[in-house]
């Protein structure tokens, strides 16, 4: 274990790196390189700590670990309490890993305002690993949602032309779930009393209670995660974001929904979760197919990958409602994997972008003779994303379709034609743009990766193959957690907490 | 009738005190004039400040005296230094407006002292009297001070507007007040609620007459539908008087209705809480579905506080000790978020002149970046969103309410919560996301600026330790149960 508070440092130190950044002064652009180097060093020293936690971390627990509680509104009975199990370690690493590439990433497309750009982006650090760290329910709260205030900014500010509309989209769409969800928190606290995490995962409440509470939080995280059908703002915002926007978006931001389905929803809520799971399973199949579809048409790069975060993330909601090991480690390890390679396929896009200044797929072709090492880089993330075997984004899908196959095989049966359908547009995207006759004069113009591109592209490639090839190095960790959630689940079905009386079932 | 001891004024010291240098400064401000004015200010930020020390020194348990006429409790006291707070931002916030806008008249800083004086009564009111004579006394301070520029058409109208409804409001609470006489016997709030407590069913006159003292409250912290007053006036009064508006007097109703409520009429709490639950929702819905239009930043603000009155009012309906401190902490947060936006706003100058259009802040950020976080954080804050203190003044309303079982209240109040949260987005939109038209006056001036710069302290740190606020809070709202 580690005798100092690391999780607090890890997401206090990046709102210091902004207070140092918002204190320097000076001409403009010293002011912009001073800035570009704080955020850049402050986000490695985090991303530092963040790998020396999971070094620290043991794989064979199953319990919260480097836990840490304090006083701080005792008299409503909520306390700073942060802590990680095997299901939120590895989103904290990833939150750490993607800020410094974002940062990498905007270090010369951002030109404008760059002081109060590192400032919101490390801004979003602290919220993200605050996120997965909190372990009382109004902490988790403030972070989640204040993950709000910096991309509403960074979208609005940052974005393309049709930016004011996405922010507010973004803003006010993922708002309206969140609402919803902290008065399901409050009502969670008035009858157990707590807004401990680890007490309220043990007590679970009456069976009427579960159904309205599963809904106030399904509200919040389906509109996260992002699901079918309130997934609209998710497109829009991704297509108007800047890269390093939509890295974030893809890689962290929708992750929290899923993350809230396994901290809340499925171990707190069984019984509802029991009931609802259908209903999440067909939403779900309905995501990979459709979104699918839809992503097949489109001529804009960014939506493309966009739609495919929809459909990806639909094998995330259906792994995680199989309540089986297999389904939630699977879902965990998908979201990892997304958040890998979803996060490289947007800087991709932000490469070429950069220097043609249009994401229209129509016009690029033949990249491969003059982007060689690009066009290598951006096949393997494709595969990835296709779910080959060898890259990561197979394991998680195969593992939650493994899942829903002992559930639902119906449901799986569907949900595995969208693998097909992926493979589909992901290998048209890259025949249009890598492939092909050189048509247009200026894309076959274009010089291939600078060395800063590929210091961010290369650990994001070698990570999607090597946890392709040794998934285990997730799964050890993350499968006592899951076990324990799954248990939690069991446990919640047998135990009927209280039996409504007759004539009293809201949900029958 | 108990016999009179000099002992027995010690709770009504800082009252006196301050009667006594309003008196004086009117009559300095008659004898130097106009010229006096800014001393006059200074002088009155003194005295608010040298109140609210002996509040302070003051024992606060001490309860009734003066027969009953008065009380002072931790209620009060904590109510009271809240009030003496945002006076001194006020009049931090006027001064320089007063020179600038050519208004700097010797009345003023005279006028928001006797306001003051009237609030800090309401607050200790324990007789229907003594209520009624301290918010006569409040309200026409208030309705002088709309007019103080009686020369533009907009400041006199908002004046008379507020005054012909301010004056049917106070003959609805007059006559509220002589059928709760008639029906009772007394004017005693100790009294009028231990009859009320003895009756098994209260009786329908009393009733009628509690709703007809409620419609004057409503009046007063402009709830729904008794708001129509409030965007007119907000708009046409001197900007720095309608920061005093926003800032002041809704702390002092709020909190005299409350102390009406579960004081005297606590007996009867299944009665009014109707009628404050539908107040509540109304002013949530105004507040956020009127708020969308508005192009003056003014009126903006007006909806603004119609639908946080709306918010604090779910605290007053849940009718719990956890609701009225819900509510102190709530006002609190509003009240200083408030200050800070209208340090802002009067700051809003283009070559010498006050604007007040939302359009006015175009691109804010690239001209004055520190000035548009500040409203940036302040819109978020009154927004809720978290880590800023504004999410916590609304989570203490909302546990109140799912604590006391009003789920629907709750419900629909958080979602209007939503829509509102889109106007303060708008003007953040226009700071950050819009291009510059023109430049501000540069030169804000020091108080401005700390009033600023404390308000979005707050804003920003309040989460380090939340609980010294909601603990105060608590145990004033148990004091107002217990008495």
């Amino acid at each position: 274990m580690i005798d100092f508070p690391i999780l607090t440092l890890m997401s206090v130190l990046p709102l210091i790196g902004a207070l140092f950044i918002f204190t320097i002064r000076g001409d403009e652009a010293l002011v912009a390189r001073n800035a570009r180097f704080a955020a850049l060093y402050t986000s490695l020293f985090v991303f530092a700590l963040s790998v020396f936690m999971l070094g620290k971390y043991d794989p064979t627990g199953d319990a919260f670990q480097f836990v840490e509680k304090k006083e701080w509104l005792p008299s409503l009975g909520i306390s700073y309490h942060m802590g990680v199990d095997g299901i939120s370690v590895f989103f904290i690493v990833l939150s750490a890993l993607l800020t410094p590439l974002c940062i990498l990433a905007s270090w010369e497309s951002i030109k404008d305002r760059v002081k109060e750009y590192m400032i919101a982006f490390l801004a979003l650090e602290t919220f993200m690993i605050g996120t997965f760290c909190a372990l009382d329910t109004v902490l988790f709260y403030v972070f989640f949602e204040g993950v709000l205030i910096p991309m509403f900014i960074i979208i609005g500010v940052w974005g393309g032309p049709r930016r004011v509309y996405s922010a507010f989209k973004f803003f006010l769409y993922t708002l309206l779930g969140s609402v919803l969800m902290l008065l399901a928190l409050l009502a969670l606290y008035a009858v157990v009393g707590t807004t401990d995490i680890t007490v309220l995962l043990e007590n679970p409440v009456a069976r009427d209670l579960q159904m309205w509470l599963w809904l106030a939080f399904f509200a919040s995280f389906a509109v996260k995660m992002p699901m079918w059908p309130v997934h609209t703002w998710l497109p829009d915002a991704h297509v108007e974001a800047p890269t390093a926007g939509s890295v974030i978006l893809a890689g962290v931001l929708l992750k929290m929904g899923g993350y809230g389905f396994l901290r809340f929803s499925l171990p707190m809520f069984p019984l509802a979760s029991a009931h609802f799971a259908d209903m999440v399973f067909w939403l779900s199949v309905v995501a990979i197919i459709y979104t699918s579809l839809v992503a097949l048409v489109q001529d804009d790069m960014k939506k493309l990958i966009a739609y495919s975060s929809v459909a990806h993330m639909g094998f995330v909601t259906l792994g995680i409602f199989t309540a089986t090991v297999e389904g939630v480690q699977g879902g965990v390890f998908q979201m990892i994997s997304h958040g890998i390679i979803s996060a490289a396929l947007f800087l991709s896009v932000g490469i070429i972008y950069d220097r043609l200044h249009t994401r229209e797929i129509s016009r690029y072709g033949g990249l491969v003779k003059n982007m060689p090492k690009y066009a290598t880089v951006l096949m393997i993330f494709m595969l990835g994303s296709v779910g080959l075997p060898g890259t990561s984004g197979f394991v998680g899908e195969f593992l939650a379709l493994l899942g829903a196959f002992k559930v639902n095989t119906a449901v799986a049966a569907f949900a595995t034609t969208g693998i097909v359908l992926g493979a589909i547009y992901m290998l048209m995207l890259y025949r249009r743009v890598v492939f092909g006759p050189q048509d247009n004069e200026d894309a076959a113009a274009m010089p291939d990766m600078v060395p800063r591109e590929i210091f961010i592209m290369v650990p994001l490639a070698v990570m999607v193959l090597l946890l392709g090839v040794f998934p285990n190095f997730i799964m050890n960790r993350v499968g006592p957690s899951a076990e324990r959630v799954v248990a939690l689940y069991q446990k919640g079905l047998e135990v009927q907490m209280i039996e409504p009386a007759a004539g009293e079932e809201v949900f029958p | 009738m108990s016999m009179f001891t000099w002992s027995s004024l010690t709770p009504v010291w800082p009252e006196l005190f301050l009667a006594l240098s309003a008196m004086l400064f009117l009559i300095v401000g008659v004898w130097r004039g106009n010229d006096g004015t800014l001393m006059l200010c200074r002088g009155a930020m003194g005295a608010f400040a040298v109140t609210a020390m002996f509040i302070m020194g003051l024992d606060w348990s001490v309860g009734q005296t003066l027969s009953g006429m008065f009380v002072m409790d931790q209620f009060a006291g904590f109510t009271k230094l809240m009030v003496l707070m945002g006076l001194i931002a006020a009049m931090a916030l006027s001064m320089r407006y007063l020179y600038q806008e050519d208004m700097a008249r010797f009345e003023y800083p005279v006028l928001v002292m006797f306001a003051g004086l009237g609030m800090m009564l309401m607050i200790s009111a324990h007789n229907l009297l003594t209520m009624y004579v301290g918010m006569e006394l409040q309200s026409f301070s208030l309705y002088v001070l709309a007019v103080i520029r009686h020369n533009h058409a907009k400041s006199a109208e908002a004046g008379m507007k507020y005054f012909v409804l301010g004056a049917l409001a106070s003959g609805l609470l007059l006559f509220g007040i002589s059928l709760v006489y008639g029906y009772t016997g007394a004017i005693d709030f100790g009294v009028i609620g231990l009859q009320l407590a003895e009756a098994s069913t209260p009786g329908t006159g009393l009733v009628v007459g509690l709703v007809f003292i409620l419609v004057g409250m409503a009046f007063k912290v402009s709830a729904v539908p008794f708001h129509m007053w409030t965007p007119d006036v907000y708009e046409g009064a001197p900007t720095s008087v309608t920061a005093l508006f926003a800032i002041v007097p809704k702390v002092a109703a709020m909190a005299l209705l409350m102390r009406l409520l579960f004081d005297p009429f606590h007996a009867v709490l299944p009665e009014w809480q109707q009628v404050i639950w539908v107040l509540s929702l109304a002013s949530m819905l105004v507040g956020a579905f009127a708020g969308i239009v508005q192009k003056n930043i003014k009126r903006l603000m007006a909806y603004s506080s119609i639908g946080n009155m709306g918010y604090a009012l779910i605290g007053v309906a849940a009718g719990t000790v956890e609701g009225v401190g819900a509510v102190l902490a709530y006002m609190m947060i509003y009240m200083i978020m408030t200050a800070g936006t209208f340090g802002i706003i009067l700051s809003m100058r283009i070559r010498g002149r006050a604007c007040d259009d939302i359009e006015d802040l175009s691109g804010l950020s690239r001209t004055a970046p520190l000035l548009a976080w500040s409203l940036a954080f302040l819109m978020f804050s009154m927004s809720g969103i978290p880590p800023l203190a504004g999410f916590f003044g609304k989570l203490f309303i909302f546990q109140a309410a799912i604590e006391a079982d009003m789920i629907v209240l709750a419900v629909l109040g958080i979602l209007t919560s939503v829509v509102a949260a889109f106007y303060y987005l708008r003007i953040i939109k226009v700071m950050f996301f819009d291009e510059p038209t023109d430049n501000f006056d540069g030169d804000m001036g020091f108080a401005l600026r700390a009033v600023i710069f404390m308000s979005i302290l707050f804003v920003l740190f309040f989460i380090l330790s939340p609980d010294i606020l909601v603990e105060t809070a608590r145990s004033a709202a148990t004091a107002l149960f217990a008495g």
